[in-house]
């Protein structure tokens, strides 16, 4: 399959993005309903996953790809539906594996927009080994994870996100088990793009895809998404007016840490320790507070910004990008490598191949 | 010793032994030569390079690897003995041998291991400096077997292999023990000596091996060399072997020497050329098929893209990726590893699209034996998976044989858009034979069209079947207009949205399962010279060596007997129940508990009676005579006698 080069078209609306360079663009400007399908979409009624799917289905007109060339590959679980109704190529594959497919087709297809979708179960249990291997490799893939801290399509066990204590069906008593959180796993399997975002934040969300989408190499985008069946209210916190000024963290590149009704706290790195803490600065001034340096080339500060957040109340979760820095893309280096062999060794030749060094020739 | 029937692939002779041996020559037309000794003492690369020696003289041959899992067991110990047998003759031969004519052993293990396997009369070459009493001791000889008169039924030949190997290299800026390491090319210098093999080959080899230590090279050269001068200089070797090469055995054409593995290798990359699509191999290192994942690794250029994945999973995953965006989509594994791929494979069923799954079959179950042959994947292979799966089945028959089988693997996963399974094993992987190399221009036409317009009113539906082959369309990402999703969910006929539908589901079950059924593969052959026999011999893969050695024996005593061989063992070939059911007698020799018999049993009604035997190794022709010979007596024996 020869790769396309890259057209560049007036109605693309961003800038040309290195990461989708070699995907071809789309002939006419595009519209929400150009991405939406014919197929009834079947989440409960007041899902989360409504507001993530209109979200991308309006932001994708921005990237102005061919839509021929964009790609959702999900696993299984609710949010693993999402590429039916996305009317671009899609696979809806097995429990916990999309990450393993998605990057079978980006590596042999650089022409290609690849999407995962997965969710907490999805993604960080079953399929926890595969999302780990992706992000280390680094292949261009955007890995959209709904965390909803529940299992929704077995009806309401908990998950590998779910609090300690969590009441289920399968826990009477409360769960036992500590929760993975994704960003602190991510950034620690070497990710070279972390965000996360919230499914309410319509705006918010799409600035933070089109973060996900610009990056070469694994993107993975953490979306809070409420589960209105199984685990209604889990991040209310983070959403209801009064409490999300207090529990929210909003970072930006470039720009001091600070947060709370007047921007009144911020984060600051303890002298004693080195880690992070949040301190009140109408009582100790804005001059220690860090300024967020998502291309900074060490995770550390970026880990220690996703162990802010008390998992039980939500309290000072960071949400937009964590880190995003470049590294070598899988995709592209494979792809090099292949080029890199027919220029010393020359294009195969079968006829060589097959013969080898050692023949003899028996004649009739 | 002159006969020229064979050149290199340069045109220079690579026959005509320049020495001309001074003592008695004898003339045979068959040898099989057992090399043996600790895992560490490279018996492997001992066999591999007398086998290319032999290969390049022209002989026929056949070759049995056997070692053990362990990478360096316990140096001197019955577990840690490594061997590697090799048959060559002036004919045409099917099998390494039932016994070796020359036991090479290179330590009391070796030779402990190894001697029950020799018939008498043998020759037994033993290298006498590892045979300290410590070493003895150590695998439960009380007293020197070479001194107590328990190998005075063989010919033995008591040589100090190491120290004469020390002895030639002194002038090497060696240590001792380094020196000692090239005892396995002195070794292989003196047979190559016996049997008059070409040498320049495997001088070529070491050079080349050693390269970038040019003194380790000559000195394994200055080992292999005084090797051959022992031979030709001491008197316990008296007499020098001839086997004529084989020169009505093969019909005219370029030859080399080839193992399963990588025949299968350059079946894969033959078939991705001869469907114009590029090769992509997910696969997750396990033995005995990891060597497929390091030979196609070498062939970036032919634009091979290779992953290691990080587990059996993610390797057949990215497979079928690679397969939904127009690749030829590869994973191979062996029987633990199909395990954990069955969940992909039943994805792949119900996507309908074309992936290669190759199962190097080894001994199970669980772990079981690593490094030995077995054939007991075939019900895996046909029914390891969840809901009505069904999965077309191919197997090699012999090393050489793997290179065909890949392209018609790839021949039926790309017409039909489907999973397809490849079942070799243990014993064609390590082992090899000469290929007659194929001319590039005769190789099968496997181009596809992939999809390219709305097939139904204007749109498209990725269910709208080939009224032939059942196919359904194979569009890939990229093409504008066939957007469309495709999953593990039931799809409905055509449409491929999701179906719940009762009558749907039964539909597409049924269609799945009879798209299978329909694909057109050749009829089986079967071999009966003299029409006249009452019993078949049926087998499938890696057997076929052994089963056609042991007919040629019934035959030559007299006896009739038929015999037919199985490559597609789903489906199976349209005339096979009328086949079956032409005989009295219904022979199946597997390498597991009768497979093959019991699917043959519930599909015709057919008294196939099995005979079996799972040992880790191939059956031995003279084993498979006898029980042929007893079905035709009636008195039928069940198992190998082992």
């Amino acid at each position: 399959m020869s790769e396309a080069p890259a057209v560049e078209h007036p109605a693309a609306g961003l800038p040309a993005l290195a990461a989708l360079s070699l995907v071809p663009k789309a002939g006419a400007p595009q519209s929400m309903k150009d991405f939406k399908t014919d197929q009834e979409v079947r989440w409960c009624p007041g899902c989360g996953d409504y507001a993530v799917l209109a979200a991308v289905q309006s932001f994708m007109p921005e990237l102005g790809l061919a839509r021929e060339n964009v790609v959702f590959i999900s696993g299984i679980g609710c949010s693993s539906r999402f590429p039916y109704y996305m009317n671009t190529y899609g696979m809806h594959s097995i429990h916990g594996r999309a990450p393993a497919i998605a990057t079978g087709l980006a590596a042999s297809r650089r022409d290609l927009s690849v999407w995962v979708v997965t969710g907490d179960g999805d993604a960080l249990s079953i399929g926890g080994n595969h999302l780990i291997h992706a992000l280390r490799r680094n292949v261009n893939l955007k890995i959209l994870l709904f965390n909803n801290r529940i299992y929704g399509l077995t009806k309401g066990q908990y998950s590998p996100t779910s609090e300690i204590g969590k009441i289920t069906k399968s826990t009477p008593m409360g769960s036992l088990d500590a929760p993975f959180n994704p960003v602190s796993l991510a950034i620690g399997a070497e990710a070279s793009f972390v965000a996360r975002t919230i499914d309410s934040d319509r705006k918010h969300l799409q600035s933070v895809l089109r973060e996900a989408a610009a990056h070469s190499g694994t993107a993975l985008v953490e979306i809070y998404q409420n589960c209105n069946i199984f685990n209604d209210g889990a991040f209310d916190a983070l959403k209801d007016r009064s409490s999300a000024e207090e529990a929210v963290i909003r970072l930006e590149h470039g720009q001091p840490i600070l947060f709370g009704a007047d921007r009144s706290k911020g984060v600051v790195r303890d002298r004693a320790t080195g880690d992070l803490k949040v301190i009140d600065t109408t009582v100790h001034g804005t001059a220690d507070v860090l300024v967020h340096d998502a291309h900074a080339a060490s995770p550390t500060t970026a880990f220690a910004l996703s162990r802010l957040a008390d998992p039980d109340t939500l309290h000072h979760t960071p949400i937009g990008v964590l880190r995003s820095v470049d590294r070598p893309v899988y995709d592209t280096q494979m792809s090099d490598q292949l080029q890199q062999a027919a220029e010393q060794q020359g294009k195969g030749d079968l006829a060589a191949l097959l013969a080898g060094k050692d023949t003899w020739t028996v004649v009739g | 010793m002159s006969s020229q029937v064979s050149t290199s692939a340069n045109g220079q002779p690579v026959l005509g032994e320049q020495r001309e041996p001074v003592k008695e020559t004898r003339r045979l037309d068959r040898v099989i030569i057992r090399f043996a000794g600790d895992s560490g003492d490279g018996m492997q690369l001992t066999g591999d390079r007398f086998t290319s020696e032999t290969a390049s003289f022209g002989n026929d041959l056949s070759t049995l690897p056997n070692f053990p899992a362990e990478i360096r067991a316990p140096a001197g110990t019955l577990p840690g003995v490594s061997s590697f047998q090799l048959h060559f003759a002036d004919h045409d031969i099917l099998t390494p041998g039932d016994a070796p004519d020359v036991l090479v052993a290179m330590n009391p293990a070796a030779l402990k291991a190894n001697i029950a396997d020799v018939p008498r009369g043998a020759e037994v070459i033993v290298n006498t400096d590892e045979f300290t009493k410590r070493a003895m001791t150590k695998v439960g000889y009380p007293a020197s077997p070479l001194e107590d008169g328990s190998l005075a039924a063989y010919a033995v030949h008591p040589v100090p292999l190491t120290t004469l190997t020390v002895e030639a290299l002194k002038d090497f800026p060696l240590s001792r023990k380094e020196a000692e390491r090239s005892k396995n090319m002195f070794a292989l210098g003196l047979l190559s000596w016996m049997y008059h093999r070409p040498t320049e080959g495997t001088e070529r080899f070491l050079r080349s091996k050693f390269a970038k230590k040019p003194e380790l090279a000559e000195a394994n050269v200055t080992a292999f060399r005084a090797g051959w001068n022992f031979g030709e200089t001491t008197e316990d070797f008296a007499v020098s072997y001839e086997v004529a090469p084989a020169t009505k055995a093969f019909p005219p054409g370029t030859y080399r020497n080839i193992s399963g593995n990588l025949a299968l290798s350059y079946g894969l990359v033959a078939a991705s050329r001869q469907a114009d699509l590029p090769l992509f191999l997910g696969s997750y290192p396990i033995t005995p098929a990891s060597d497929i994942l390091h030979e196609l690794s070498r062939h970036k250029n032919f634009g091979v893209r290779t992953f290691q994945a990080e587990d059996e999973i993610a390797g057949i995953g990215a497979a079928l990726g690679a397969a939904f965006g127009g690749a030829l989509g590869v994973t191979t594994t062996s029987g633990p590893g199909v395990a954990l791929k069955s969940e992909t494979i039943g994805l792949a069923v119900s996507l309908e699209l074309p992936l290669l799954v190759i199962d190097i079959q080894r001994g199970g179950p669980s772990t079981g034996l690593p490094t030995k042959t077995e054939q007991a994947d075939l019900l895996q292979a046909m029914y390891g998976r969840n809901g009505e799966a069904p999965v077309p089945i191919i197997a090699p028959a012999t090393p050489g044989d793997c290179f065909n089988a890949a392209m018609e693997a790839a021949r039926i996963a790309l017409a039909y858009r489907t999973p397809v399974f490849l079942l070799s094993d243990g014993y064609l992987a390590n082992g090899s034979e000469p290929w007659r190399v194929p001319d590039v221009a005769e190789l099968p036409d496997l181009r596809v069209r992939f999809a390219t317009a709305p097939n139904h009113d204007g749109e498209f539906w990725p269910y709208l079947r080939d009224p032939e082959t059942l196919a359904r369309p194979w569009a890939v990402p990229g093409t504008p207009g066939l957007e469309h999703r495709i999953g593990g969910i039931e799809k409905q006929d055509g449409t491929g949205n999701i179906s719940y539908d009762p009558a749907n589901h039964d539909h597409m079950v049924r269609t799945r399962q009879a798209k299978i059924d329909g694909i057109t593969v050749p009829d089986i052959v079967v071999d009966d010279p003299e029409d006249r026999a009452r019993t078949l011999v049926l087998g499938w893969g890696s057997t076929y060596g052994p089963i056609t050695a042991a007919v040629r024996r019934v035959r030559g005593a007299g006896g009739a007997v038929a015999q037919a061989h199985l490559r597609h063992l789903n489906p199976f070939p349209r005339n096979l129940g009328e086949v079956l059911g032409r005989y009295d007698n219904v022979l199946v020799p597997e390498m597991n508990l009768g497979q093959l018999a019991h699917l043959l049993r519930a599909k015709y009604l057919v008294d196939a009676r099995s005979y079996t035997q799972v040992t880790g190794l191939p059956f031995k022709a003279e084993q498979l005579a006898r029980a042929i010979a007893a079905i035709e007596n009636g008195t039928q024996e069940e198992s190998a006698d082992v």
